[in-house]
């Protein structure tokens, strides 16, 4: 099976290049699979929600993206996130305890319900799918 | 005679004492210098991917956002300028102030009034002593700025321009039809430039391309886009301005440094000058002085000599 090359950049660098089989990522229409050969697509990605990328390997990796798009060409899949965390640098019980306190908190103000997601993002991007 | 000698030898110490601190200054800017090179390149690519993408949303809409759009008879007009928190940097600041106000001159002539939005203590100290309004400033990251500081400066930006000169935003700041960023661009090691960039709205420039020749590829490919284009542009252009911002700040930041390295260099090298002048002055100083006791002291010998064979 072909792979693809992922670059998944943020603002302030590049955090991961390399090859991939497919990537996964929940867009405002609803979760989506790239794999090589998609037709090309500009896509928003949902706040709050993990990407995860599938290497050739079978080792997924999972992304926390917070404010990104999903841009498939011909070349590649690129995921642009104003910040975004790795699965390996997320300290997953700081992120749960992060999650905790914003649903106790409930919605009530913009940054309750920022903190809210960026902490279920990185629990889901961890591999907590229970949240 | 040695108070002379004393005075010259304290000032040697005390320009001594400053060159230390200039000297470490230098090394701590050289270092500084790098450091912001290597952010400025790890932003590249994410400003590259979301202008390649901004290029392809941009062929298949319609132009008609207000981010892309010229209004008619704008009054108003939203200058950011950024600056440094801490001086000794030459004419770092001085330079982006006077692009500043020679923008505010062009603006006014065109009659549109300049609001400013300053980053940076030394440009917020300018416009507060001479008692001029600052729309709002932010102050305390000019060295090391991250993307939360550009976020903060857009996200007061961005609602202003919204809003458009007719307006003002709940807190009372007026709103303005055309947004403009002054910074300096790193050049060299040794040249800076202060520059003016307009943010919004955007130019947007247009590229033709001959799809009927053979062989020629399609630049752009179809893309389907998730939800509607004008959605995505919706969402990507506050985006892209804030990008821009980012790249100005670390832009100017290795200016900043490499500016203050520029005049720590020559602050050194001036106080070598001095302590050698000094030093030289000292030592004439202390050799008339020695001089002096000699002759005084082969003076009263002489006295005394005379003295005796008289008596004799």
């Amino acid at each position: 099976m072909a792979d693809i090359q992922v670059h998944l950049v943020s603002v302030e660098r590049e955090l991961w290049s390399g090859t991939a089989q497919m990537v996964v990522a929940r867009t405002s229409d609803g979760d989506i699979g790239v794999m090589a050969g998609h037709a090309p697509l500009l896509a928003q990605l949902r706040e709050g929600f993990a990407a995860r990328i599938m290497e050739p390997d079978g080792n997924v990796l999972g992304v926390a993206v917070h404010g990104g798009f999903l841009s498939v060409t011909k070349d590649g899949v690129s995921i642009l996130a104003e910040d975004a965390q790795l699965s390996d640098e997320i300290d997953v019980a700081r992120a749960r305890a992060a999650y905790e306190a914003a649903k106790a908190q409930g919605g009530e103000s913009a940054a309750a319900e920022a903190e809210f997601r960026r902490a279920r993002a990185q629990l889901l991007a961890t591999g907590h799918d229970d949240v | 005679m040695s108070a002379q000698v004393r005075v010259l030898r304290q000032r040697v110490k005390a320009v001594r004492s400053t060159q230390k601190t200039t000297k470490a200054m230098e090394m701590i800017a050289t270092s500084r210098i790098a450091k912001a090179q290597a952010k400025v390149t790890a932003a590249a690519p994410y400003a590259k991917q979301i202008t390649d993408v901004l290029t392809a949303l941009a062929s298949a809409s319609t132009l008609d956002h207000p981010l892309l759009t010229e209004r008619d008879e704008p009054k108003r007009a939203g200058i950011l300028l950024i600056t440094s928190d801490r001086g000794l940097c030459g004419g770092y600041n001085a330079n982006a102030i006077k692009v500043a106000e020679e923008l505010g001159a062009l603006l006014r002539s065109e009659g549109k009034e300049p609001v400013l939005y300053v980053i940076g203590r030394k440009g917020l100290g300018y416009y507060t002593f001479r008692k001029r309004p600052v729309a709002a400033s932010w102050t305390g990251f000019s060295e090391k700025p991250t993307y939360a500081d550009a976020e903060r400066a857009s996200d007061a930006l961005l609602p202003a321009f919204a809003v458009g000169s007719a307006g003002t935003l709940p807190d009372g700041t007026p709103g303005f039809d055309e947004m403009h960023l002054v910074s300096t661009h790193f050049r060299s090691m040794i040249t800076q430039t202060a520059q003016v960039r307009r943010l919004a709205p955007m130019d947007v420039e247009v590229v033709e391309h001959d799809y009927t020749h053979p062989g020629t590829e399609l630049p752009m490919p179809a893309y389907e886009f998730e939800p509607s284009v004008e959605t995505l542009l919706d969402e990507m252009l506050p985006k892209y301005v804030r990008t821009r911002i980012y790249a100005a700040l670390l832009d100017s930041a290795a200016s900043e440094s490499a500016a203050r390295r520029a005049a720590c260099k020559s602050a050194t090298d001036n106080a070598n000058d001095i302590i050698r002048n000094l030093s030289r002055q000292a030592n004439q100083a202390r050799q008339a002085q020695i001089t002096q006791e000699l002759t005084e002291i082969v003076g009263g010998a002489d006295a005394l000599a005379t003295i005796g064979t008289e008596e004799d």
